[in-house]
């Protein structure tokens, strides 16, 4: 009964088949198709949006935290030896990263220094200035706390600290991770949810073909894979497609931004700066998302 | 091969569709399975494929112990098996080549394999010129011969027929079972189901009647004849 050819029975991976059946499966059943692709790119664009606004957030804020800089300004009956001591206790403060002792003619040079070609400061007497402690801090959302720590410290006659603009960025980059974080667990379980029944909805419409595979002796996975790659190319796509709509989205807020001239103080990163990086994300995350929601529906609707 | 030993089946609601059946066909066989309506034949058919497992009592199939196969071994048993079924079950919207291939594709088969093995079925079974047909351009008759074919395609040990006949006028059902006949003549082992009692008695073959649940009567050269009995 061997006639015409010797059958071979090796588990070839027939990934051309599997692909194929997938692409068929999609059209087949495209409204439902569209509706998950639409839900992929939903949340990949909800979550690319937030993060892209707390990443420029953090950005901002990294360039401020060069300037993670306050002083502490020294009491004038204070001896060279009670300051050197006054320097290691700032030193022991928490989230201190380094001190610095700038005497009060150091403080002027510099301070001329900024405005070279004005004579009009150059008369400045000295005792304008005091000698001081120039400190930077480690982690910039604990600023506050630790300008006080330093302020609380005896022989330490004054503050003066600029970290406002710094703690704005830290509002709105904490305030965006917490919405996208929070979104995209929302929609992520949607996206999950309408994946998973159009793959079901997939296997429901071939629930004949799918008996006679059986019947005539087909793996597990060979059943399984054409909606594993059905749910993965849902996925794909709406990754693709949310990455092109993200980056139309960020070009026009950028160019709103430059248009106002306010990049000098917003300085957006340019999307050709994280296009890369971006893509790369949507497509993991929409593939994610495919590879579980068909995973669950195969489990759960399709026990071969 | 099929060993069933002291086999009983009880489905989830209690029925007790098997009782003790004590049944062995040996490779290049040919056997008619009959009995009245509700005896257990599709079940013992079930219980082949491993659509069901025993209650009790072994079970073997062309060397495979279905009492402890494992779960990742069932599809290859299956592939020892060519399954007909009354309703055909092709695949409506793909021609007979096609239906042929997707049978192929399962068991890893290359085009080359295809290309080769199907005009060969398919001539075998008197479909050579129908290969671009689709299964509801064809008669009944035809479309059995098209399952058959498919039964056949991945070169089975056994074919294993639940009422081929069923649905066929009595020229179509004598022209299949010459067919399986033909078939089993060049060494597939065939287990058919049926209810035909005159084509039955035209083939002087190995008879195994089952009787609610228990083995009636088992007979070489045999005739259909569970009523004499009752
Ligand atoms: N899935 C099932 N669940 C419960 N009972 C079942 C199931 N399948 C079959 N039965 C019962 O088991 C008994 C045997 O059924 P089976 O289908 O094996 O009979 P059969 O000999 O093939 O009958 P027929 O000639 O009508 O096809 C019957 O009483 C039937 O009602
Ligand atoms: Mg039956």
């Amino acid at each position: 009964m061997s006639g015409g050819a010797i059958i071979s029975m090796k588990n070839r991976f027939n990934f051309g088949y599997f692909i194929t059946e997938g692409f068929r499966s999609i059209f087949a059943h495209g409204l439902m198709s569209f509706a998950a692709v639409c839900m992929i790119v939903a949340c990949l664009l909800i979550m690319g949006s937030f993060s892209l606004v707390a990443i420029n957030a953090e950005r901002m804020l990294s360039q401020a935290e060069d300037d993670n800089e306050f002083l502490a300004f020294i009491d004038e009956t204070y001896t060279d030896a009670q300051i050197r001591q006054l320097q290691q206790q700032v030193a022991a403060v928490d989230n201190v990263a380094s001190v610095n002792f700038v005497t009060r003619e150091e403080a002027k040079e510099n301070y001329l220094g900024d405005y070279e070609d004005e004579g009009l400061y150059a008369n400045i007497p000295d005792e304008v200035f005091r000698d001081r402690l120039s400190i930077h801090v480690v982690d910039l959302e604990q600023f506050g706390q630790t300008v006080a720590a330093v302020e609380a410290l005896p022989g330490v006659a004054g503050i003066r600290a600029m970290g406002e603009l710094a703690q704005g960025f830290v509002t709105v980059r904490n305030v965006a991770s917490a919405i996208a974080l929070a979104l995209v667990a929302i929609l992520a379980a949607v996206s999950l949810f309408i994946i998973s029944n159009t793959i079901r909805l997939a296997t429901f419409a071939r629930r004949e073909e799918i008996a006679i595979m059986k019947m005539c002796g087909a793996t597990n996975s060979f059943v399984r894979w054409p909606f594993a790659f059905e749910g993965l190319m849902l996925g794909l796509a709406g990754a693709v497609i949310a990455f092109f709509l993200q980056w139309g989205i960020y070009a026009a807020i950028y160019r709103a931004v430059v248009a106002n001239g306010a990049i000098g103080m917003f300085p957006l990163l340019s999307f050709g700066a994280i296009w890369a990086p971006v893509l790369g994300v949507f497509l993991l995350a929409g593939a994610l998302i495919g590879a579980c929601g068909s995973g669950f529906a195969i489990r759960r609707f399709l026990q071969v | 091969m099929i060993r069933l030993m002291d086999v009983f089946k009880e489905y989830d609601n209690g029925t007790k569709a098997l009782k003790g059946i004590n049944l062995r066909i040996d490779d290049g066989e040919f056997v008619f399975l009959v009995g009245p309506s509700g005896s257990g034949k599709s079940t013992i058919i079930k219980l082949l494929t491993a659509e069901v497992s025993a209650t009790q009592g072994r079970v073997m199939v062309n060397g495979y112990n279905l009492n402890n196969i494992r779960q990742w071994q069932i599809p290859y048993m299956r592939r020892t098996l060519g399954v007909i079924f009354q309703d055909f079950r092709l695949i409506e919207k793909k021609t007979v080549r096609s239906n042929l291939e997707f049978v192929m594709r399962i068991i890893g088969a290359s085009p080359r394999e295809m290309r080769r093995r199907i005009p060969y079925v398919l001539d075998l079974v008197g479909l050579g010129d129908k290969a671009d047909v689709y299964p509801n351009e064809m008669s009944g008759g035809e479309q059995q011969r098209v399952a058959i074919a498919r039964a056949l395609i991945n070169n089975p040990q056994m074919i294993i027929a639940d009422e081929p006949t069923g649905n066929l006028d009595p020229q179509r059902s004598l022209e299949i079972m010459t067919l399986l006949e033909r078939i089993n003549s060049m060494g597939t082992t065939m287990l058919v189901v049926t209810h035909e009692k005159e084509l039955v008695n035209r083939f002087s073959k190995r008879v195994v009647a089952i009787q609610n649940g228990e083995l009636a009567s088992d007979e070489r050269g045999g005739y259909y004849q569970y009523e004499k009995s009752v």
